[in-house]
């Protein structure tokens, strides 16, 4: 059904209809909306049987979303930013035991210094953790993954992060085609699990595992990472034909049929960056898009099947590793390390940092030009930067930047972006 | 696309504004996305609240920079805050008050625009009026619709009713309808004026 709807609300109404059976989470901006709403309506009774397992922090959420998932629940939970790091040997370990439980992370900054708005650290954070990594570009597409999100986890016993990015996505009221209880009862069907703690049928989940296994344990669940890249199409297709509109899959290309340049990037972003390759378009650059929607696992051969006849790959990141550089970049060079294209990095979005169709569209046509430079961060004030690098070199006790460059700002609240 | 700013104050519903014009357009079977400026809004701090409505899907996610249309929930933000910024000179602007633009020290601003697009309305007084509380939003989008002609009051009230079900919704409607009618006599006055 059509709905004009929050994101939050969107995805909390379709986990809804997934009929999760505990749902524990520790609430954090831009998660609450989502924890908010599935709490009201486990409260009113529309869920049961499903328990809402109210915890003292996101480590106890994680680990009781663990102990539901390891007991045969169907098990949810959601988060953000700093509350992932809290939760991060968790994380870990439901990846590490093969434990399918679904999370929403509300893409957010990590600190310090604080800062509650959206960007990629969060997810990149815990690219590693061995979690399949979804993310959306839409609060549709955002609603939708959570559905294949839970099909995909319970049929390889994998857990799946989808991530959408904190407040662009969670806080925007947009027209979202929610499913009904009918259509996702045909796609899902209910939770098996491949592992369960039963007392009639005692089993040890989690014991130590010394140096004779370790290394084969964790190539399983490589493998099992490699078998999701032939699962999420098949599902994507599968979740096309069940609910007439296409959501999911591992990559979403956009006009790189005839592209010299190719923008890959994550998240809500791709809509931005959309509009402003249709004005490069019509200004006569060719340009296409790349969107990666299955981050983890990677999805190698899409990727460089879709870069193969570009010339020139601009990563629009949303996160940078600090000392080095772009991180989707690293993978993007592994994919096409063998098409002869040129990779340029374009670092912005940071801490909620406005991504402007005006700021992306001056720097695709500086890389149609070739003037592009490697690694550039967009609409980064250098003034400030200076002046802060000059505070540094003069005086030794210059005090702390994050607050040397806010009193060199004045006042922000008066700013639109 | 047409590109709405809303500047108010933390506790005038300047989100909320924003959330019930995209209801408002989606009811008109349009396309539209509402959004906050996302800060860790207070009680009294600045707050800036977006929409767009377009008759096809609207895929930026970028802050509206250059709206066609700007309300202003409360005037004592006009010397704070940059209210205009991107503002084109065929932008429409409301400004809830009961003074005019003359009398804000905004008379020389006010001609770069056309003037029938540029009114002043008092939202607040009619909140009063017809729910007894200071609450301007919902009021304020009736005159929007009557200033700018990009929604219908009846879309208005569909989604005032649905984002506030019952007597609450009824009485921001009829402050929203009284806010349609003043804007309308305002701009035939205008007509008049200039005919004249």
């Amino acid at each position: 059904m059509l709905r004009q709807i929050e994101g939050s609300r969107a995805v909390a109404e379709t986990v809804a209809l997934c009929r999760p059976e505990v749902v524990c989470a520790y609430p954090i901006s831009p998660q609450t909306h989502i924890i908010e709403a599935i709490g009201v309506m486990v409260a009113s009774g529309a869920l049961a049987p499903c328990e809402f397992i109210n915890v003292e922090s996101e480590f106890a959420a994680m680990s009781v979303s663990i102990g539901a998932s390891a007991a045969g629940a169907r098990a949810y939970t959601a988060t953000a930013s700093q509350g992932l790091l809290f939760m991060i040997e968790a994380v870990y370990n439901a990846a590490g035991l093969g434990l399918p439980i679904v999370m929403t992370l509300a893409n957010r900054a990590i600190g310090a210094p604080i800062n509650i708005w959206n960007d990629h650290s969060d997810a990149m954070a815990v690219r590693d953790a061995g979690w399949i990594q979804l993310f959306a570009e839409t609060n549709q597409e955002a609603a939708d993954l959570h559905v294949l999100a839970f099909r995909l986890a319970e049929e390889l016993s994998l857990p799946v992060m989808v991530c959408m990015d904190g407040f662009i996505l969670t806080h925007a009221v947009e027209r979202v085609d929610l499913p009904d209880q009918a259509q996702v009862d045909a796609y899902l069907p209910p939770y098996e699990p491949r592992q369960v703690l039963e007392p009639d049928d005692p089993v040890s989940i989690g014991a130590m595992v010394g140096p004779e296994a370790f290394e084969e344990v964790r190539y399983l669940a490589h493998l099992r990472q490699l078998d999701a890249l032939e699962r999420i199409p098949a599902l994507a297709t599968a979740f096309e034909e069940a609910f007439g509109r296409p959501s999911g899959g591992l990559v979403s290309p956009y006009r790189i049929e005839d592209a010299d340049i190719v923008i890959v990037a994550l998240g809500s972003v791709l809509g931005t960056i959309k509009d402003a390759v249709d004005a490069r378009r019509d200004a006569g650059d060719r340009v296409g898009v790349l969107g990666i929607t299955a981050f983890r696992p990677f999805p190698n051969d899409a990727v460089r099947e879709a870069l193969s006849r570009a010339r020139s790959v601009v990563v629009v990141e949303k996160a940078f590793s600090i000392g080095f550089g772009g991180v989707l970049s690293t993978d993007v060079a592994m994919a096409s390390h063998d098409t002869g294209c040129t990779l340029r990095t374009i670092v912005c979005g940071l801490g909620g940092r406005a991504i402007t169709s005006r700021s992306l569209e001056q720097a695709f046509a500086a890389a149609a030009l070739d003037e592009l430079d490697s690694l550039t961060f967009l609409d980064l004030d250098h003034e400030i930067v200076e002046r802060e690098r000059t505070r540094m070199t003069t005086t030794r006790r210059s005090g702390p930047s994050a607050e040397n460059i806010l009193r060199d700002l004045g006042t922000v609240a008066s700013r639109i972006d | 696309m047409f590109q709405v700013r809303i500047h108010g104050r933390g506790g005038q519903g300047v989100v909320a504004a924003a959330e019930i014009l995209s209801m408002a357009a989606f009811a008109e079977g349009r396309h539209a996305q509402a959004f906050p400026s996302f800060g860790s809004e207070r009680m009294g701090a600045p707050v800036v609240s977006f929409c767009r409505i377009d008759d096809r899907p609207i895929r930026t996610h970028e802050p509206v920079m250059e709206p066609d249309a700007l309300v202003i929930q409360d005037v004592t933000l006009i010397h704070q805050v940059e209210l205009f910024a991107g503002l084109s000179a065929d932008a429409y602007v409301l400004i809830n008050t009961s003074r005019s633009f003359d009398e804000l020290g905004l008379g020389e601003f006010a001609r770069r625009f056309h003037r029938d697009r540029l009114l002043t309305c008092p939202a607040t007084e009619l909140a009063l009026e017809h729910l007894g509380r200071p609450l301007p939003n919902a009021v304020l989008l009736g005159g929007f619709a009557a200033l700018t002609g990009q929604i219908t009051l009846d879309a208005i009230g569909t989604a005032v009713r649905e984002r506030f079900p019952g007597a609450v919704g009824d009485r921001n409607m009829a402050a929203a309808a009284a806010a349609f009618r003043f804007v309308t006599l305002e701009e035939e006055e205008m007509v008049h004026a200039s005919t004249d």
